[in-house]
């Protein structure tokens, strides 16, 4: 079972994180899924603001485990731009390594770059792009 | 210098020379129109610098700080764009910082001097919407303008605004 959405903060005054895209499959319990979603958010706010005072020589993109709870994992991943990616994933699903998430973060980053440059997408629209769609199948499909 | 790099720099020259001449031929004459277009070519640098952005820090590690992305702009952005880097880049450490490039490469072929002075401000305008937008995506918002006083040397002034 896994779950993979795209949270965007959108550079208003009240600096909102909405999804951009949200998939999951299968589809049962997508509120419960929500809800670890945007708790997940505020350690991801943390990580980012950690990693300005304390001396981390991370400064990559990826920000590995975010948080284990009993039925999930949650793994996270910020661009340079601000846009948020959080997957979760089932704990049960032990065959699944850091580097192919991290792999697999990179598909994302590089499908989102892509759809950044279609001239017909508005920065902060959701996502509605089919290669995208198919790439995220794909991706899914590899892991379930 | 290899031809293919040659071709590539001449393409994107021309089409901006173009862009500018095609916005302002479409508009009336008068003075409101002239503000209108500049406004236009403005926002395309803007759409542009948002695509723009996203590609090139894909692979780069995470800024520190807002002088970080300023030098980011100035060296890496520049280059990529105008195969050059920014010359001189001040700043009063309270949200403006001033880009000078001696040599901008949008004007070198149209003079040397203050010949065309007058007209210059067109062919700034796309790249003043360009680091806007850049800086947009990155998080920083901000007014971008830029002033010529000797072609082909120019100043782009970044003044960020806080949320």
């Amino acid at each position: 079972m896994e779950r993979i959405a795209l949270l965007s903060p959108v550079c208003s005054p009240h600096l909102q994180n909405y999804p951009l895209y949200i998939r999951s499959v299968p589809t049962e319990n997508e509120l419960k899924f929500h809800y670890t979603v945007h708790t997940s958010l505020d350690v991801v706010d943390e990580k980012i603001s950690a990693m300005g005072k304390a001396l981390v020589d991370q400064r990559e993109l990826y920000l590995g485990l975010l948080y284990p709870t009993e039925d999930y994992k949650v793994y996270g991943y910020v661009t340079n731009s601000k846009v948020k990616f959080v997957m979760v994933v089932d704990s049960s699903n032990t065959a699944l390594r850091d580097n192919e998430i991290r792999s697999m973060f990179r598909k994302l980053h590089n499908s989102y770059t892509d759809i950044m440059c279609n001239p017909f997408y508005n920065p902060g629209d959701c996502i509605h792009s089919r290669a995208f769609d198919n790439m995220v199948t794909s991706m899914m499909m590899q892991v379930c | 210098m290899t031809r293919v790099e040659m071709a590539d720099e001449a393409l994107f020259l021309l089409l901006h020379n173009e862009m500018v001449a095609g916005l302002h031929r479409a508009a009336e004459q008068g003075e409101a129109e002239n503000g209108r277009c500049i406004t236009k070519l403005e926002n395309m640098g803007f759409r542009v610098g948002q695509g723009l952005i996203e590609r090139f820090t894909k692979d780069t590690a995470r800024f520190k700080d807002e002088l970080d992305i300023m030098k980011f702009i100035c060296k890496d952005f520049w280059t990529t764009v105008f195969k050059k880097q920014i010359d001189n880049l001040r700043t009063n450490h309270q949200g403006i910082y001033v880009l000078q490039d001696n040599k901008f490469r949008l004007l070198t072929q149209m003079s040397a001097g203050k010949q065309y002075l007058e007209h210059a401000p067109k062919y700034l305008a796309f790249t003043c919407g360009l680091i806007r937008g850049g800086l947009s995506n990155l998080g920083i918002k901000s007014i971008v303008t830029a002033e010529v006083s000797v072609m082909p040397a120019c100043k782009f002034q970044v003044m960020i605004q806080k949320m």
